[in-house]
């Protein structure tokens, strides 16, 4: 009974461990989707990845608004997205960008964002929140929020004399976005008018108007191609730029090698659930090895009735398959009333859904490997029956 | 398959050595028995004469180190040892001393057992009583006297007594040629002994079997056809002496 119980609770965790590591990595690919090409400064791919879309670590430079906007109307190209970043507000980043943003942007399966409630930013004070935002800050409509310069949560130059107001609140979409505050890049710049050296360059701030808040920098860009076929030759055009050093990516391949950085996790824990199954599969061993002799009797009466060693052999192992495939059951049963019962959580507090689908063929794979293995261990103790069976004959001698 | 021989000697054993290790002393030395169909056989003999021993090799379970074993009609030197097990599964019905049951299963399972190895025997059973089911419970119930016994519980409530009957009716059932009871009721109280042999006679005569019975108590050895000794057989003890 232990010992269906250890197997299941290892088969449980194994396979918990994969379906972990599969969504992860399918939510992790599906955080930015339907976009060609990221630009920004030259620097690492990377990071260039992680600051523009996981909102992680900083630019190390930023791209003229002017090269921007000459990209932008490059032939082939469809649409642009500018992102600027830079300001936080109580941790979480604020990102300067356009309206297209709103409609073109998509993540998962080409799903474009949705408002819960409000609308998109209008005016230059205007701030769309993303749902996680909102939950953890407990911001509604007509909110006012106070944006710091930097990006540390302990906040030390505040933009206090500019407050912006939340317009609209994002849907959960289980990417960054949920954690970013929207501001126009106008408000971005308007934040930092009277901030900068720039006031005597430009009016008080009544006049602020998004005509003249267009700014001389950005952080980079996301770009969309009418054709997939363009995007080499564009990358090519953008990383060849001539007027200042930019890089451009694939999102796609950039998220793989992302995620091949961080596989060495996933890979120990992998490890760690193969070792626990292991852990699982001695301790079978040892118990049945350690009930052996107290079946002597009972080989002995098999044999005389006429049972070969082969049935022998076979009983046990099949004794010890079968307990595994109770172990698997019961495992399996654990690991789907645990999805279940921790979905919501870890959705919650992680982003992460996982779905309780079948399990999949490298699952499959796992516990026909671990029936394997049983069939293996299986043998350990038929053997053993066999040699001491020879030694009993069909009588015991206590 | 592999054809029995006609004539009615079941068991013979000439010049058998055996020895349990290949470096211990042996057993069993030059030991010869003849056992003829029908015969009722008493083989007795002291603790650790060497006839348990004796009862592995007719069984195919040891094989000798010298001489010959013939047994139903097989040269068991000649067989492969899983042609062996079949020989004993088919022609043969054994009795311990003790713990002759296995835990597990329940009574009847635990009597139906040997069907399970030998197709022989599974069919010399339906043709008795229609189902295998049906011959453990007529064998069952007559080894019980009383009916009344619900044959599907574990063997675990069972008195010794009823142990020994239920294996008994494993040994009987579908018409073995030979049983071989290895003291069936040493570990039996006076009246549970007497009526366990009076019950094993009348089935064994019953049904036509062959008996090799086993025991160093004499107190039995009246109803045999013939009585042996262990010292008679086996060469053994003058070899020590
Ligand atoms: N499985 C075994 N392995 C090794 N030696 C054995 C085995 N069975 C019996 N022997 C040895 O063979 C000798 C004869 O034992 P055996 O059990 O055949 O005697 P027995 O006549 O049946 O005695 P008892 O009346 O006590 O049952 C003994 O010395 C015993 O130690
Ligand atoms: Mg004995």
């Amino acid at each position: 009974m232990l010992t269906i119980f250890s197997i299941a609770m290892s088969v449980a965790l194994l396979l918990g461990v994969e379906k972990v590591r599969v969504n992860a990595q399918s939510s992790f690919a599906n955080t930015i989707s339907g976009t060609d090409l990221i630009v920004g400064a030259r620097s690492g791919s990377i990071q260039l990845l992680l600051y523009s879309v996981f909102r992680i670590g900083d630019a190390t430079n930023n791209i003229s608004f002017q090269s921007y906007q000459d990209i932008a109307q490059q032939k082939g190209v469809k649409w642009t997205i500018p992102i600027s970043l830079g300001d936080s507000h109580r941790g979480f980043r604020v990102m300067g960008t356009s309206r297209d943003y709103f409609s073109v942007y998509q993540y998962g399966e080409q799903r474009t964002l949705e408002f819960a409630s409000g609308k998109q930013f209008e005016g230059v004070f205007d701030a769309v929140i993303g749902s996680e935002v909102a939950n953890v800050l407990n911001y509604a409509i007509g909110d006012q929020v106070i944006v710091s310069h930097g990006t540390g949560s302990a906040s030390f130059t505040q933009h206090k004399d500019k407050p912006f107001v939340i317009s609209g609140i994002l849907k959960h979409t289980g990417t960054p976005v949920d954690r970013t505050l929207h501001v126009s890049l106008a408000g971005i710049e308007a934040m930092h008018v009277n901030w900068q050296g720039a006031v005597k360059k430009r009016k008080a701030s009544k006049a602020l108007t998004e005509a003249n808040l267009q700014p001389e920098s950005i952080t980079a860009f996301l770009v969309g191609l009418d054709s997939k076929i363009a995007s080499f030759k564009m990358q090519r055009y953008i990383n060849e730029y001539k007027s200042e050093p930019l890089l451009a990516i694939f999102p796609g391949i950039a998220l793989h090698e992302l995620w091949n950085l961080m596989s060495v996790a996933e890979k120990a824990l992998l490890i760690i659930s193969m070792f626990v199954v292991l852990a699982a599969l001695t301790g079978m061993l040892a118990v049945s090895l350690a009930g052996l002799n107290e079946r002597r009797r009972e080989v002995a009466i098999l044999r005389s009735v006429g049972a070969s060693h082969w049935h022998i052999m076979g009983l046990l192992i099949t004794e010890t398959v079968l307990l595994t495939i109770a172990g698997i059951l019961l495992g399996l049963a654990l690991l789907y009333s645990g999805i279940w019962l921790a979905q919501p959580i870890i959705e919650k507090n992680y982003g992460l859904f996982i779905p309780i689908t079948a399990p999949n063929i490298r699952e499959l794979g796992m516990v026909c490997v671990l029936l394997t293995a049983s069939f293996i261990v299986g043998l350990v103790p038929a053997y053993r029956a066999y040699k001491n069976s020879l030694a009993d004959g069909m009588s015991i001698r206590s | 398959m592999i054809k029995p021989a006609s004539k009615p000697t079941l068991i013979d054993l000439e010049g058998v050595d055996f020895a349990w290790h290949a470096k211990a002393k042996p057993t069993i030395k030059s030991a010869h028995l003849r056992v003829e169909e029908h015969e009722h056989v008493f083989l007795r003999g002291a603790s650790g004469s060497g006839k348990s021993t004796l009862l592995n090799i007719i069984g195919g379970i040891v094989t000798p180190q010298q001489g010959q074993v013939n047994i139903v009609g097989h040269d068991f030197c000649q067989l492969t040892e899983l042609q062996r097990d079949k020989v004993r599964a088919n022609h043969i019905g054994f009795i311990f001393q003790q713990f002759n049951l296995i835990p597990y299963l329940s009574i009847l399972e635990n009597v139906t057992l040997p069907c399970r190895f030998s197709k022989l025997r599974r069919d010399n059973a339906i043709k008795r009583s229609g189902s295998v089911i049906e011959e453990a419970i007529y064998l069952l119930s007559r080894l019980y006297a009383k009916g009344k016994f619900s044959f599907d519980r574990t063997t675990s409530e069972l008195s010794v007594g009823q142990q020994q009957r239920v294996a008994a009716a494993r040994a009987l059932i579908g018409q073995p040629q030979l049983i071989i009871a290895d003291e069936p009721t040493s570990s039996l109280d006076y009246d549970a002994r007497e009526a366990f042999m009076t019950l094993l006679f009348d089935e064994i005569k019953l049904s036509g079997s062959t008996l090799l019975y086993v025991s160093h108590d004499p107190t039995h050895q009246h109803l045999f056809d013939s009585v042996v000794d262990m010292s008679v057989i086996n060469q053994h003890h003058e070899l020590e002496l």
